[in-house]
């Protein structure tokens, strides 16, 4: 009884301490974050490679202007599990970038080994990170407890503040700032950066507004974690090894202490 | 080694005399292992192991990252990153190490509330209980530097708050922060150095876990009841023990095994929950976060340092008394540390003859409380220190010095204890009564 009883505390207490371990997560005013769903969320979720695909043209043709990318190499372009790119198509992407080489001390065309150019021309953040750099689900109470069922809400954080704008717009100190029901303070200096159609994919996928921030999104969640595949893989295989192994050693426990428990009175 | 009389190693073949005659290693592990062990060890007594496991492991995931990080303000951000997308398995080996923290601190205060709850720390288990501290006080030191390596923004606002504790000793405290900053600010001096020390604690941890387990294999383990083994016979330890090889070791990687399903799972689908988001964002002296907050395992201590503020009471009388010396912020580093303090004195703030939490019937209502203060103490650290979360900080605070300073020294007087067993195989019997004849053994 006592062992059952102690086993069922440390259940309960593990149940609080996960809970509460992740309430750090909860700061600043709070802003509803919709919970908007992506092929790549849970334990079996993947990247979606043609979504990916699509995603990395909105980067180019829209964030590009303004964001960098710099921890982000071009090469991992072609990785499996990925983006997904051919070879070719890795080197003709890269391409049509400009990189500063200090070498020649001047700009050339870039390839496949270099990364994505930094760009901070109007002081915007780099998005290599961005998708882990925001949360969007603290509660409930702060104790960031709904993180275990939704995630971090990262990437419902970034795909809201896309099109979550109300039109609104006002001038502070000499910069037009525009108001965005996902963004904590709701006023933000990025002016909104998609609309239905701005670009036209090859394929003729779906393009409004939400499409184009979905896309962009998945990609730029691949560019924050680009090992989540083999990282889910690596888990489930890990857990199901543990699970087997668990077993084995509960009944290789039970039979060595069963003379034990079972003494014959003497 | 001295304690409960047990099988000790006899070497047999003329090679293994020879060794022993030289160097009794052998001895020394055979001992070791066949220690004896009370037969009633509950499941809160597996923490241990898994201690041990975190320890191995986050020295040896440790080491593998520092052949690839680079402790320089300008470069260390890119190099985790470098780790996270080039090094082959990198991202694991930073995943298992991030967590591992977090597994290593969720055992030890496991741990530590067993020993609290069972009594563990009293006579003659004293040396066991502060060298226990001391690793505890390490683990806390090493945990905090390591989480200035990556070098991003609640690492250097983390390092910069906390560096500022120091900073808030009267007089002499400016001068000690930039000593231990090696400047006026925290910059690439400090992160050289706490990468320094981040590398060596640990194998200072791991020779006072020796000292810890040599300790408490001198007394010997203490048990739910806190009933002592009987050692005036060997017939009589068998009764109350079995050695700790093969069954406690089979009992302790079962209950590893299930932790560490729960931990890979962490890794493989959901590694950043024990962090902190604003940590993906490279550190910048210039732009405060909003919010800065430690890891979850420092939340109870955190929420204590900011509970003193200058409209409490107590923290006005001091200031008065001491003429403005101990000022709200300098008290609040004084009741953190002093949270900690406390715990290392529990052997002699505890006046109760009895060990074991179970057979007290006042204790066990605080003790609960206790429990209930950390977490709620971790949940109030994590949120702005200001309305209710500051009420409920004072509050949690309040009880944790009124626990450890008041309840335990005057519960030994007034509880009236409940009835103990004789022995350990009592209380063993009591939950797995000895077999009659073979028929029911067969059964």
């Amino acid at each position: 009884m006592e062992h059952s009883m102690a086993h069922k505390h440390v259940v309960i207490l593990s149940a609080l301490f996960l809970g509460f371990a992740s309430s750090c997560l909860a700061a600043g005013s709070e802003v509803h974050i919709e919970d908007v769903s992506f092929s790549f969320e849970g334990p079996f979720g993947t990247f979606d490679q043609q979504q990916l695909q699509r995603g990395l043209v909105v980067y180019q043709e829209v964030c590009a202007a303004c964001h960098g990318l710099r921890y982000v190499p071009f090469r991992t372009l072609g990785d499996e599990g990925g983006v997904g790119l051919s070879a070719n198509a890795v080197k003709a992407f890269a391409s049509n970038f400009e990189i500063f080489d200090a070498e020649l001390d001047d700009f050339r065309p870039a390839i496949p080994t270099d990364h994505f150019p930094e760009n901070d021309s109007v002081g915007a953040p780099d998005l290599s990170l961005m998708t882990k750099a925001r949360a969007g689900f603290h509660g409930p109470a702060g104790t960031g407890l709904a993180q275990l069922l939704r995630g971090s809400g990262g990437p419902e954080y970034l795909a809201s503040i896309l099109v979550n704008y109300t039109g609104e717009e006002k001038e502070e100190a000499g910069s037009i700032l525009y108001e965005n029901t996902a963004f904590s303070g709701g006023w933000l200096s990025m002016a909104p950066p998609l609309s239905d159609g701005l670009v036209e994919y090859a394929d003729g996928s779906p393009n409004s507004a939400h499409d184009l921030a979905m896309d962009v999104t998945a990609f730029l969640t691949w560019a924050a974690e680009p090992k989540m595949m083999v990282r889910k893989r690596m888990g489930l295989t890990a857990v199901a090894l543990l699970i087997l192994l668990s077993v084995l050693l509960y009944l290789t426990n039970k039979r060595l202490w069963a003379p034990i428990k079972n003494q014959r009175e003497t | 080694m001295a304690g409960i009389p047990h099988d000790r190693y006899e070497p047999k073949s003329g090679m293994e005399r020879w060794l022993h005659r030289r160097l009794p290693i052998v001895s020394l592990l055979y001992d070791t292992l066949m220690i004896p062990t009370p037969r009633n060890l509950n499941w809160m007594w597996i923490w241990g192991i898994v201690l041990t496991f975190c320890l191995v492991h986050q020295i040896v995931t440790g080491i593998v990252l520092a052949m690839h990080y680079t402790p320089h303000a300008d470069m260390a951000f890119a190099s985790i990153e470098h780790i996270m997308r080039n090094v082959n398995s990198g991202w694991a080996l930073r995943y298992l190490h991030t967590n591992g923290a977090s597994l290593f601190f969720l055992a030890a205060y496991f741990h530590l509330f067993r020993g609290l709850y069972y009594g563990s720390y009293k006579e003659p288990r004293e040396i066991t209980w502060i060298i226990g501290m001391l690793i505890y006080v390490l683990m806390m030191a090493t945990a905090f530097m390591g989480y200035v390596l990556p070098w991003g923004q609640m690492s250097f606002w983390a390092a910069t708050v906390i560096s500022g504790l120091f900073g808030a000793i009267p007089g002499i405290g400016d001068t000690i922060q930039t000593w231990l900053l090696g400047g006026p600010a925290v910059d690439n001096a400090t992160l050289n150095r706490f990468f320094s020390l981040h590398y060596l604690l640990p194998f200072v941890i791991a020779g006072l876990v020796v000292v810890h387990i040599w300790a408490f294999h001198t007394t010997g383990n203490n048990n739910p009841t806190g009933v002592e083994v009987r050692r005036t016979s060997r017939a009589e330890v068998d009764r109350d023990t079995v050695p700790f090889w093969p069954y406690f070791v089979i009992k302790d990687l079962f209950a590893l095994a299930v932790i560490l399903t729960v931990f890979f799972a962490i890794i493989g689908f959901m590694p950043n929950y024990f962090g902190h988001p604003d940590n993906y964002i490279e550190a910048n002296p210039l732009a405060t976060p909003e919010h800065i907050v430690p890891e979850w395992y420092f939340l109870p201590f955190y929420a204590i340092l900011r509970a003193f503020t200058s409209d409490v009471w107590i923290v006005q009388l001091t200031s008065f008394i001491t003429g403005g010396i101990i000022g709200a912020k300098f008290f609040g580093v004084i009741a953190m540390f002093g949270s900690i303090f406390v715990m290392i004195l529990v052997p002699w703030l505890d006046t109760s003859y009895v060990r074991s939490g179970r057979y007290r019937p006042m204790f066990k209502w605080w003790f609960a409380l206790l429990v209930l203060d950390f977490i709620v103490l971790t949940w109030a650290g994590s949120r702005p220190a200001e309305g209710i979360y500051a009420i409920i900080a004072l509050a949690g605070a309040a009880y944790w010095f009124i626990f450890f300073l008041i309840v335990l020294p005057i519960l030994g007087v007034l509880e009236k204890p409940l009835k103990q067993p004789k022995t350990i195989e009592e209380d063993f019997r009591a939950h797995y009564p000895a077999v009659k004849d073979t028929a029911t053994l067969s059964r």
